[in-house]
């Protein structure tokens, strides 16, 4: 079974990706900051990293450069959560290393077949 | 979407609760002027959330509307767009809006689209003020797949050439392909031409290029947003081809599919059970705390009640007990009393939240009403942190409004009345909170013009409260306000002094076990002192014997206690004792003859003085026993409420003991005759 | 009073209409209360006085960790008072009002039986000479050569929860 980290700051957004993952058949770890996820990643490599862009703290920029930095995470697909408005945070996000991203606001359909696409 | 999200929902308006007020809070922050980006960032991330959030959960005007709102917060971080007063109000305005629509979205009433309508095209004017265009939001649906010409099928030519450092991005080719595979039929064709060396060879680089070849019925569009994750990493060309390709072609294909880097995979090792979910009780806070229903602490808490009866039943056993042997018992006795005390504690603490919840309404209260009445007032908070129980704390929210707004009507002066009297035009309000003893006390100082002594005198005689040839200490007029209908408002506002005022909140205060006093001098200022026991479940108190029966006075009442000395005791009229303590004459309460209707020679009795509204009272009682922690039980869930009476609770014995309403019991036997004490 | 009796009462009153009526003995006179009021019947036990009441509740006591008032019903009616005899017990009854249901107690001299009484053995009582408050009582009934006084005690207990005195 595939693992995935899944980053954000609101309860009910890591709540609902949380929930929709583990019905497909993922297995699902939370964070809510960027520090908690490195703590989170370094216990324990996941397959893929899920995480929203502005948080307080460590934000997704930075957890995504840090990410990168650690030797199993090197590959490791890397989303970010974003909104349309963002085209900056999704280039700045691309150069610390994301693979790509999600656009909120997304269907669990959507979320569920970009995952499964890139686990293969 | 199939899937249910409406247990997601209730924590999102929570999460969307906290964040509007964190908003409020960053923006009457910014209002004194300061200019920290973290504070604009935090405001930005806030209705950032609530926009992510609520275009997720499907609810459209939300996102609508905090769009215009989460662009002029964007600006204003960049510092393309000046932090004005104008533009805090408006946002403040805008965060009221937002409250008013997520209260509609919860509650699935109709939301105000004027008021909406309003604020969104403000937001919106300041926004062309300010820098150009943000960028128009994209409605969910213009992310579908954008609509392929599907009628005729067609051929595409792909070249793709990652650049070097494409892999490191967590993208794989292999994955691309694999997604190009789902539209139609796909060849590909490798192109190894850039591989160096293996001496050369960087395991994590990409040398490799490659052809492809798509058919089926699809459209360009969907082709390039299979590969817009890595554009910019590669070079892409995309042609569509005319005829089919032709037999050669076809041939001269073989898959490479399977041709990977060596360094692609990633280690994939067992899962093993999940880490600690940390759920956070407040956004943008790491608190490591838990939401729980409030029903489950209360039966935690009537448990632990029932644990400290049985324990002091056995406690009655363990005292009874001489022999030796009995000493392990009465050791394990005393450990169950601290046990019990410590899981008690620990079990009323669940319930206790920081008066900081209360104290967040002010700043924007205080900065609402000075605007209204045209008065400048500084708000100092302190001691936010001190916690309470959450039902005392929901109970005190109101009064605390009320003399609030009693401090700002009444107390504080307009600003040229002020400069007259050489006090600095903006008056200064302070709340503090603190606990002193098993209390947590609230101050509600004000430097303004402090209570009237004269004003209070002529209205009271006004209302027929008190004759005209009576004395007061200021002690005493001052409590004169807190009597039903008493307001020295000259005209009433709408703000406060109404008259329905201090006599509620006194008995608010009362009813929830708690005690207030007022100091004023005139043209310094007034301080309300408010005092609250912590918890509304178990109180320490003093047992005492009257007559057969047992009675608890409540330990935050006691001033102190002692053994009556006859010579002491006087009377006027032959009706009303008097004690004298040290220098003052004091009220004798006879218990006996209040609850018994006849009562013990008081020379054989002692003296509880207790304090109850600025006002000293002495209980004659038979003996005094011991103190302890009792828990409260409720006479009302069963019978009725009874002046004088705060509750029951029963002892280690199984008897059913009366809680004293001490400040109840002041009132009822004043009632039937205001005598004021002699100075 | 078991659980037992408290479901088979419900289900005849459910099919045919027919109480059964827990009767018991105040002053000689026999009085009933519908079963399904009852709670407990319970031994009596030291009460705790409760000042500002009215002279018939005598106070209360403690219902294995819950406070429940007791009234006197031989001062509620204006009987002669009399002391706790060997057969006085009380009768807990949960007391249906407007507002909630309250756990009362009432001071009964003896417990008698459990009876059936139909809606037609029931006749109204004369509301003229009454000793007792009309609303207080639901009819009459005569079971073995006895007359049953049946009692509404939701009133009863009710009424005995009065506005907070004023004076003791």
């Amino acid at each position: 079974m595939s693992s995935i980290l899944a980053v954000d700051d609101s309860a009910s957004m890591r709540k609902m990706v949380s929930f929709t993952l583990e019905q497909a058949g993922f297995e699902v770890v939370q964070a809510s900051d960027g520090q908690e996820a490195l703590r989170v990643a370094g216990e324990k490599a996941v397959d893929l990293v899920l995480t929203d862009v502005h948080m307080p703290g460590m934000d997704g920029i930075e957890l995504i450069k840090a990410l990168r930095a650690l030797p199993d995470y090197r590959h490791t697909p890397i989303l970010t959560l974003t909104t349309e408005s963002s085209a900056e945070k999704k280039a700045q996000a691309k150069t610390a290393g994301a693979t790509g991203w999600i656009v909120k606001p997304f269907t669990p359909d959507k979320l569920i077949g970009t995952i499964k696409m890139l686990l293969g | 979407m199939s899937m249910d999200l409406s247990e997601f929902l209730a924590v999102f308006f929570e999460e969307c609760y906290e964040g509007l007020s964190a908003m409020e809070a960053g923006l009457l922050a910014l209002d004194a002027g300061c200019t920290d980006a973290e504070a604009i960032n935090t405001i930005f991330r806030a209705a950032h959330s609530i926009k992510g959030g609520s275009a997720t959960f499907g609810l459209n005007e939300i996102p609508q509307f905090t769009h215009a709102l989460e662009t002029l917060l964007d600006q204003m971080r960049n510092g393309r767009c000046t932090v004005t007063r104008d533009a805090i109000d408006l946002l403040l305005e805008s965060v009221d809006c937002l409250r008013e629509m997520v209260d509609g979205t919860k509650a699935g009433t109709e939301l105000n689209a004027k008021r909406i309508a309003l604020v969104q095209r403000q937001l919106e004017n300041m926004l062309s003020i300010g820098e150009s265009a943000s960028e128009p939001i994209a409605s969910p649906a213009a992310k579908e797949h954008p609509s392929a010409d599907k009628s005729n099928p067609s051929c595409w030519q792909i070249f793709f050439r990652p650049h070097a450092h494409m892999l490191q991005s967590g993208n794989d080719p292999y994955r691309l392909f694999r997604e190009l595979a789902t539209l139609g039929h796909l060849q590909v064709e490798a192109d190894l031409s850039s591989l160096p060396s293996w001496v050369e060879l960087k395991p994590e680089s990409c040398y490799l290029a490659w052809k492809l070849w798509l058919e089926g019925e699809l459209a360009r569009e969907q082709i390039l947003e299979i590969f817009q994750w890595v554009e910019g990493d590669c070079d892409l060309k995309v042609e569509k081809v005319e005829e089919r390709a032709d037999e050669t072609q076809a041939q001269a294909e073989s898959e490479v599919l399977g041709e990977r880097q060596a360094d692609i995979p990633n280690e994939v090792s067992s899962p093993s059970a999940t880490g600690a979910k940390n759920e956070r009780a407040g956004a943008g806070q790491n608190t490591g705390s838990i939401r729980v229903n409030i029903e489950k602490i209360d039966v935690l808490i009537n448990l632990v009640g029932e644990l400290v009866i049985t324990q002091s039943m056995l406690n009655r056993f363990g005292e009874d007990f001489e022999q030796l042997h009995m000493n392990g018992l009465r050791d394990g006795l005393i450990q169950l009393t601290r046990n019990t005390r410590e899981l008690q504690e620990a079990a009323m603490h669940i319930r206790m939240l920081p008066i900081g919840a209360s104290f967040n309404r002010f700043p924007r209260l205080v900065r609402d009403l000075g605007n209204k009445l045209s008065k400048r007032v500084e708000l100092s908070m302190s001691g936010e942190n001190t916690e309470l129980d959450k039902t005392v704390l929901e109970k005190i929210s109101d009064p605390l409004v009320h003399l609030v707004r009693n401090a700002l009507d009444h107390g504080i002066e307009a600003p040229e009345v002020r400069k007259a009297a050489g006090k600095p035009e903006t008056g200064l309000l302070q709340l503090c909170a603190y606990h002193q003893g098993g209390n947590i006390v609230i101050e509600v100082k004000d430097d303004g013009a402090g209570l009237n002594k004269e004003k209070i005198l002529r209205k009271a005689q006004e209302q027929g409260l008190v004759s005209a040839s009576d004395t007061f200490s200021d002690e005493q007029v001052q409590n004169l306000i807190f009597q039903p209908g008493f307001s020295t408002a000259e005209k009433i506002s709408d703000v406060s002094g109404r008259g329905v005022g201090m006599d509620v909140v006194r008995k608010n205060i009362n009813d929830l076990g708690g005690h207030v006093q007022i100091r004023s001098e005139a043209n310094k200022g007034t301080i309300l002192t408010i005092r609250l026991p912590l918890t509304l479940a178990i109180l320490e108190g003093q047992l005492v014997r009257i007559g057969t029966e047992i009675y608890v006075v409540p330990l935050t009442s006691i001033v102190e206690s002692l053994q009556v000395e006859p010579t002491r005791v006087s009377s006027i009229a032959q009706r009303t004792g008097l004690y004298k303590l040290r220098d003052e004459y004091i009220s004798i309460i006879r218990l006996a003859q209040v609850f018994h209707g006849h009562s013990h020679a008081l020379d054989r009795g002692q003296l509880v003085v207790v304090e109850a509204d600025n006002r000293r009272v002495g209980l004659a009682v038979e003996e005094m026993l011991g103190q302890q922690q009792v828990v409260i039980k409720s006479l009302e869930t069963n019978f009725q409420p009874i002046r004088g009476v705060s509750g029951a609770t029963i002892l280690g014995d199984g008897r059913v003991a009366l809680i004293l309403d001490v400040p109840g019991l002041v009132q009822g036997c004043i009632d039937r005759s205001l005598t004021p004490i002699a100075a | 009073m078991t659980a037992k009796a408290h479901s088979d009462g419900a289900t005849m009153q459910a099919q045919t209409g027919t109480h059964q009526y827990l009767t018991f003995l105040l002053a000689g006179e026999e009085y009933g209360v519908d079963i399904l009021s009852v709670q407990e019947i319970r031994g009596c036990s030291s009460v705790t006085p409760i000042p500002n009441t009215p002279g018939y509740v005598l106070g209360v006591i403690n219902l294995r960790g819950t406070v429940v008032p007791i009234v006197d019903l031989r001062k509620r009616f204006g009987l002669a008072a009399a002391e706790f005899g060997a057969t006085t017990v009380f009768v807990v009854v949960r007391a249906i009002g407007l507002d909630r249901h309250r756990t009362m107690g009432m001071v009964v001299d003896a417990v008698s039986d459990v009876y059936n009484i139909s809606p037609d053995e029931v006749k109204p009582a004369p509301d003229v000479g009454n000793a007792i408050d009309h609303d207080f009582v639901t009819g009459l009934a005569t079971v073995d050569d006895k007359m049953m006084i049946l009692l509404n005690i939701d009133r009863v207990m009710n009424s005995s929860v009065s506005e907070p005195l004023q004076t003791h």
